[in-house]
């Protein structure tokens, strides 16, 4: 059975408001609430809360049949929670129907996996417990920000217990390879590995309005057309977009949900193809090969590197910053720190840093509040200096802490010594009594009372030392 | 092609932009293959001789005409040079003061308009304005004597000279805006500066402005013809080794540099008020304010009033090497100018592999992408990016790699390039 795999990715950071360097250590509060409150609203309306009505009808009609994949990321949860609830019961309706699959993601939409694996499986499963409260799946599939996988984070997830991992079908990877088959890490072979169809992705997620491209305008038919001219061999068409695709990045005028609508009518009628979730795909297809990828990928620009994220020296820096107090905010047990901890990790705050729209001049960033790369930086920076600051005047009490566990540790010696020596004082005991036993019969009474007075007095002493 | 340029200033006497634009743009034409230029040049420099003026009125103009071998670039230089006291940047205002102390030393000028007809008043010439008029009588006797395809006037003082030769030898003329008198005065404009400049704009057949920010106040403050008006941004000449040469620092403070004429074009109060913003977070900083000018006691007077005098310092104005000295002991180099042109030294400071804040309203913005961008009287955010420079190392270390090579490939040739096109279009 050949199979299209739906996946829709769902995230919106916290952006940060403008932030001066006067507020260092006055002002607490980084996010600019006027604006992410817009944006959510804007992209609530115009497109989550269409494009689930519009799934909700075709699952209506198709049943369970027709199978799509969400990946909500837990930031994009925790802004729409705030300002726009009625897209989360939306997707809890969705849940219900049996047509849909929650993946698993940081949390955070970060990068961590490059840097922290400690930080990373905590993400992972704080996000992985959100799910299960929101939407009563528990995930097995796991798709990492941005995409972004190599051989080592594929390992790392299949150590977490996950069945599968998405990823970009990159060209430099694949070489003459095809993204529609099933793949394996090369590490840990246990772990598929989905390979998105980048053309096809594209030409709905960029091209789709896109009037100078030659296949405009793109139709359900001819996109199944497309779908029968594949090789009959070739088993999964993974056809993975940001959800934002339908109405705000191409608009509703452009003819988009019309599509959406469409699509799975006319699969099921001219093609040989059905729906899966990833999951189903992972279970159901067998891995066609290993995929040896040594340096990350990612689904961005034509490189399908991290030069988006981390290309240059003003992003390197302010993500090694960041990472510096990974284990400083693991001691701190503070509400609000680790909510900041979490939002700053967003990777979109070095997105905007970047400066590769310099020199290709075309992508800019979606919703980036930031006029130049420079602005971001100094911004992020500032924000940073703060959090570190707050971060740092909470370690002296977590020290004390420290002291304690130190004190703790010192008695449990302490302790362990005091058996030892009860055991030998027992040993010395016995032996004593052994010897008396044996000076007994050739009669020696005046060693008797002097020998047992001293280990009475250290017995004494020894429970004092023990209770300090 | 033949090229009569009344341009301005020539090394080494080398004052501001626009000699060093003059001198960049002639270097960058000849190697686009435009290398028979007249070059009419004042001669200013000080050691002027006012007695060739004298010579005008027999009704021969006697100048000293001369070729030139700068070596390196030219084969061939033609340089006419002439005897008068003009020099740019002039006010009519500062003009006057200088003319009045000449006047002993002076015997016999001209008063003349640039109508074509001449009034031999004999009276002395201590306006601006009439020794621009005799400037122009000046070249209408060049442009009769010597053959060429086209003329090139830079900056106002010298459209009326171009007018002149264009109409004796009826070539088509090309005005090049270094800045107009809406740059220089921060909007009270001098009535009769406006109109030399909207004469000359009018009589062009075509205009070059340095930035789209000057052409924009061609079309809408001189009411020109969109279609007549060019844009030409600036290049930088690279620097020498000697220039780019690292001094030994004294001192451990961070430097954040002003460099430029204390004018209230230059917007010197604007930087005033960020470093002390910078001040009241950061101990370890120092600031400098370079360059002398009209407002210069006013900044001292404020800066005693912040009370921030022991961390901020002046100069007085620097020239040559000093200049480099300054880049190379800076960390941060600022320019808030209100109204900006173009703006050059931004691009000698990244050179010298100096990070800089630049304001919105600079010609230079337009083409720089590694620079921290600001609107001039957003003080607040200019002491953020002061700050966040000195703070956070991703910034310079960002800079000491873009910066310098997006600096190095503005190169005066690829203006030439536009300049060359720019004739073209004019000569029939």
């Amino acid at each position: 059975m050949r199979t299209i795999c739906l996946y829709f990715q769902i995230h919106q950071p916290f952006r940060l408001k403008r932030y001066r360097f006067f507020n260092i250590g006055n002002d607490h509060y980084y996010y600019d609430d006027f604006l992410n409150e817009s944006i959510i609203a804007r992209v609530a309306e115009r497109s989550y809360l269409q494009t689930n009505k519009v799934i909700r009808q075709i699952i209506k009609e198709y049943g369970t049949q027709f199978k799509v994949a969400f990946s909500i990321s837990g930031i994009a949860l925790d802004q729409l929670q705030l300002y726009a609830p009625e897209v989360i019961e939306s997707f809890q309706k969705l849940a219900k129907t049996g047509s849909v699959e929650f993946l698993s993601e940081t949390f955070s939409h970060s990068l961590v996996a490059l840097k922290n694996k400690d930080e990373f499986v905590r993400q992972v499963n704080e996000h992985k417990q959100r799910i299960k409260e929101l939407f009563n799946q528990e995930p097995t599939v796991f798709r990492n920000t941005e995409l972004v996988y190599s051989d080592k984070i594929g390992a790392d997830v299949a150590d977490m217990g996950f069945a599968a991992m998405l990823t970009e079908g990159a060209r430099h990877v694949l070489g003459w390879k095809s993204p529609n088959y099933l793949y394996c890490n090369s590490i840990n072979p246990r772990l598929k590995v989905l390979l998105r169809n980048f053309r096809m992705s594209d030409d709905i997620s960029f091209r789709f309005s896109n009037k100078g491209w030659s296949e405009f305008p793109l139709t359900a038919e001819k996109f199944a057309g497309w779908l029968k001219k594949l090789d009959k061999k070739e088993e999964t068409v993974n056809i993975f977009i940001d959800y934002e695709t339908f109405g705000e990045h191409q608009w509703m005028e452009s003819g988009i949900f019309e599509f959406l609508t469409a699509l799975p009518g006319v699969v099921y009628k001219s093609t040989n193809f059905c729906f899966s979730t990833p999951s189903e795909i992972a279970s159901n297809l067998l891995p066609i090969s290993t995929i040896s990828v040594p340096y990350p990928i990612s689904w961005a620009d034509e490189e399908r590197d991290l030069t988006s994220w981390l290309g240059n020296e003003l992003q390197v820096d302010a993500f090694n910053k960041l990472y510096s107090l990974t284990d400083k905010v693991a001691r701190i047990n503070d509400e609000k720190i680790q909510k900041d901890w979490k939002y700053l990790q967003a990777s979109d705050h070095f997105y905007y840093m970047s400066t590769k729209f310099f020199s290709d001049g075309a992508t800019q960033a979606y919703f980036n509040p930031y006029d130049t790369p420079y602005e971001a930086y100094i911004n992020y920076m500032n924000v940073l200096s703060d959090f570190s600051i707050r971060v740092n005047s909470l370690i002296p009490e977590s020290t004390d802490e420290q002291e304690i566990a130190n004190l703790t540790q010192v008695i449990a010696e302490k302790d362990e010594l005091l058996h030892k020596y009860e055991s030998e004082l027992k040993k010395l005991k016995s032996t004593k009594t052994k010897i008396k036993a044996a000076a007994k019969s050739t009669a020696s009474v005046p060693v008797k009372g002097r020998k047992s007075g001293s280990p009475k007095k250290e017995k004494t002493n020894l429970p004092k030392a023990g209770k300090k | 092609m033949r090229v009569l340029m009344f341009g301005w200033e020539f090394p080494p006497h080398i004052s501001g932009g626009l000699g060093t634009a003059c001198y960049g743009l002639t270097k960058g034409l000849h190697s686009v293959g435009v290398n028979d230029i007249l070059f009419v040049v004042p001669k200013a420099y000080g050691d002027e001789d006012i007695s060739k003026v004298n010579i005008i009125d027999a009704g021969e103009v006697v100048i000293s005409d001369r070729i030139i071998d700068y070596s390196t670039f030219f084969q061939k230089m033609h340089f006419i040079e002439v005897g008068t006291s003009l020099r740019p940047y002039s006010t009519p205002e500062e003009y006057e003061k200088l003319s009045i102390e000449n006047q002993e030393k002076s015997k016999y000028l001209i008063q003349s308009s640039f109508s074509g007809k001449l009034s031999f008043s004999g009276g002395y010439g201590h306006d601006l304005f009439k020794e621009i008029a005799n400037y122009a009588v000046v070249a209408s006797i060049i442009a009769y004597q010597y053959k060429f395809d086209v003329i090139h006037a830079h900056d106002w003082l010298a459209y009326p000279a171009g007018i002149a030769a264009k109409l004796i030898s009826g070539k088509p003329l090309v005005v090049h805006v270094h800045a107009t008198d809406f740059d220089r005065s921060g909007g009270s404009v001098n009535p009769g500066v406006y109109e030399i400049e909207k004469a000359g704009m009018e009589a062009a057949d075509k205009i070059i402005a340095v930035s789209n920010l000057t052409r924009n106040i061609i079309i809408e403050k001189y009411g020109i013809d969109s279609n007549k008006v060019v844009t030409v941004h600036n290049a930088v000449e690279p620097l020498a080794d000697h220039e780019l040469q690292k001094r030994e620092r004294s001192i451990n403070d961070k430097i954040v540099t002003f460099l430029g004429r204390v004018t209230m074009q230059k917007g010197p109060e604007y930087f005033i008020e960020a470093a002390h913003l910078v001040l009241q977070k950061m101990k370890n900083v120092r600031f400098v304010m370079a360059g002398s000018g009209d407002m210069l006691n006013r900044m001292i007077w404020r800066v005693a009033t912040l009370k921030i005098g022991s961390r901020f310092h002046f100069t007085g104005f620097l020239k040559g090497d000093d200049v480099y000295h300054m880049f190379s002991l800076s960390d941060v180099y600022v320019m808030p100018s209100i109204s900006e042109p173009f703006g050059i030294s931004p691009l000698e400071a990244m050179q010298s592999n100096v990070p800089v804040i630049i304001s919105r309203q600079s010609g230079v913005s337009e083409i720089l992408q590694h620079a921290i961008k600001v609107d001039f009287w957003d003080t607040h955010a200019m002491a953020d990016a002061i700050y966040g420079i000195l703070k956070y190392e991703g910034l310079p270390k960002m800079f000491k790699i873009h910066a310098k090579e997006e600096v190095d490939n503005l190169k005066w040739e690829h203006a030439a390039e536009k300049v060359k096109e720019v004739y073209q279009s004019v000569i029939y």
